[in-house]
């Protein structure tokens, strides 16, 4: 098994010249974190409080100003395809169907064509686009296309997934049938799963951990140990897991908790 | 204001209500359409319009020639220059026939074409991606952008001669500053998330370069050829003015020595209609080459 940490990890950037007086660039403040392989752990805040820098910075698309991040012991070095990423707006290529966005990842390691179109279709099988594989990018609906961005990141056998709101940008009713989908891949994939986002139900319904990100600088404040994606990969029904009482009360307990945050929106 | 307690199809719930569904005092819908609204006048269409611009135009330049409001000598008339055209076409003027005088042009425009891709587009990629590429180019690019061409044709002749080396050198001169900076910005604008995706997923600056930098780059590299096919059929014909000896250019100055203003205009209409084709082929490549740039 796998883990991913952050250990004591601040992001600070610094001050912008210009006319405006020095706002403070304190993003994030002292992160601990520890991520296993075989966990989906949620990360819910506000606007601005530092969700996607935390991400980032476990990407390695950005460095710490200070602590370090590692896979199993080892400090990261930038990004890195044992790390992949799955992003809001699926950042797809467009100059590529979905059979070759889901087999770049194969194909930047020099696997021949052959054994890349075989994974590739039971990469498209996994994520329930079997026949699609051919289909132009912008020919896919918003659901479809964030099924290839997970299938992509997926191709990259990675030993974490990292969900930067991958479902934000759906509408409602494809957004609880993705939640469920979601949820099983990564159980099935074996890697583990950092998700940002801004709904609790998300974060309740697909994570076996939720953590609470407070703005200014960003810290987690509170973690919830959440058994509902068990409950629910075992056979539940998300609606009658939603409408347990337990469900509501922690539903309303981190509700009322991001209310009682600052709000950074409000302070900037 | 009605109170749902229950979810009904809407087409029943149209035909119990009908124009009854008010908000506000407003009517909602109407199940019978107004019998007396007249269909609103369709507007013509732009094709309609250009067309009859043309046309009109035709018939003001027949009508002069006609009723010779101006001398034959410096208007002939519309039949006249389409004689003309197919005289060009069958004996030609000036030793050679339009088709070799096309030929000799479109030679000089290619050859142009592919040497300022050569230069162009690394010329470009090196702007767009490094700050040493373009601290040297860009002062280059911006010092010869704004210059029009026939200003540093004379140093050209001086430097090459004056066959044909001078003339696609001042061609290639004149296009290459578009698609440098076509390149550049198409460089420039690539999506972060693209990159950092091709990242994630384990490609090496290379990689990033290769698989994600020039393929996001072509539909801006395409542009700037497009433009830069306009500017160097400008500057072929000037170029071709000043010094050949074939060419639509240097046929339409000999032509004009001459006073034969049939082959002057014919020449100007031919000049005109390869560069509409010229545009549309490369819409057409464009659109071949990278349908998806409408869709990011």
């Amino acid at each position: 098994m796998s883990t991913l940490s952050l250990h004591d990890v601040s992001l600070r950037y610094p001050p912008q010249p210009g006319p405006r007086p020095p706002r403070d660039n304190f993003v994030l403040n002292s992160i601990n974190l520890k991520v296993a392989s075989d966990e989906l752990v949620a990360i819910i805040g506000r606007s601005g409080s530092g969700k996607t820098s935390l991400l980032n910075l476990a990407a390695g698309f950005i460095a710490p100003t200070s602590g370090t991040i590692a896979v199993d012991g080892v400090p990261i070095q930038g990004p890195g395809a044992e790390r992949a990423v799955v992003f809001q707006d699926d950042a797809l290529y467009p100059w590529l169907n979905a059979q070759d966005n889901i087999t770049l990842p194969l194909r930047l390691k020099g696997v021949p064509r052959v054994i890349r179109q075989e994974r590739a279709q039971q990469l498209l099988d996994l994520v329930g686009l079997g026949d699609s594989g051919e289909r132009r990018i912008w020919e896919l609906s918003g659901g479809m296309r964030q099924r290839v961005g997970i299938a992509r990141a997926l191709a990259a056998e990675p030993r974490f997934l990292l969900l930067d709101e991958p479902l934000g940008a759906l509408d409602a009713l494809t957004r609880a049938r993705m939640q469920e989908f979601l949820l099983r891949v990564q159980n099935r994939s074996g890697a583990g799963a950092i998700l940002i986002t801004h709904s609790i139900d998300e974060a309740l319904i697909l994570a076996s951990r939720v953590l609470v990100l407070s703005p200014n600088p960003g810290r987690l404040t509170a973690e919830i140990e959440a058994g509902f994606s068990a409950e629910i990969l075992a056979g539940a029904q998300v609606e009658r897991v939603k409408a347990t009482p337990l469900f509501k009360r922690l539903h309303d307990g981190l509700t009322s908790l991001i209310h009682s945050l600052p709000n950074e929106e409000a302070a900037a | 204001m009605t109170l749902f307690t229950e979810i009904r199809p809407l087409s029943r719930l149209s035909e119990r209500e009908g124009a009854d569904v008010t908000r506000n005092g407003a009517v909602l819908g109407s199940p019978k359409p107004a019998a007396s609204a007249a269909p609103a006048a369709k507007p013509l269409p732009i094709a309609v319009i250009s067309t009859l611009t043309i046309a009109a135009i035709l018939g003001l330049w027949s009508l002069a020639s006609a009723y010779a409001l101006v001398s034959p000598v410096f208007l002939p008339s519309p039949a006249q220059v389409v004689v003309a055209i197919y005289n060009l076409i069958v004996t030609g003027f000036v030793d050679a026939t339009l088709a070799e005088h096309v030929g000799a042009s479109l030679y000089r425009i290619f050859g142009a074409l592919v040497a300022s891709i050569l230069i162009g587009v690394p010329a470009g990629l090196a702007i767009g991606m490094s700050r040493v590429g373009r601290g040297i180019l860009d002062p280059i690019v911006e010092f010869l952008r704004p210059l029009p061409p026939l200003a540093y044709l004379p140093l050209v002749i001086i430097w090459v001669g004056i066959g044909e080396a001078s003339k696609i050198t001042v061609i290639a001169l004149a296009m290459a500053p578009s698609i440098i900076l076509s390149t550049s910005a198409g460089v420039r604008s690539v999506s972060k998330d693209h990159i950092n995706a091709a990242k994630s997923l384990g490609a090496t600056p290379r990689q990033v370069l290769r698989h994600v930098v020039l393929p996001s780059a072509v539909p801006s590299v395409l542009t700037g050829i497009r433009i830069a096919l306009g500017a160097g059929w400008t500057t072929l014909v000037a170029a071709e003015l000043v010094a050949a000896t074939s060419g639509i250019g240097f046929m339409i100055q000999s032509a004009a020595q001459f006073l034969v203003t049939d082959i002057v205009i014919a020449g100007i209409v031919v000049i005109a209609l390869i560069a509409i084709v010229l545009e549309y082929v490369a819409r057409l490549i464009e659109q071949r080459l990278v349908p998806w740039a409408s869709h990011r």
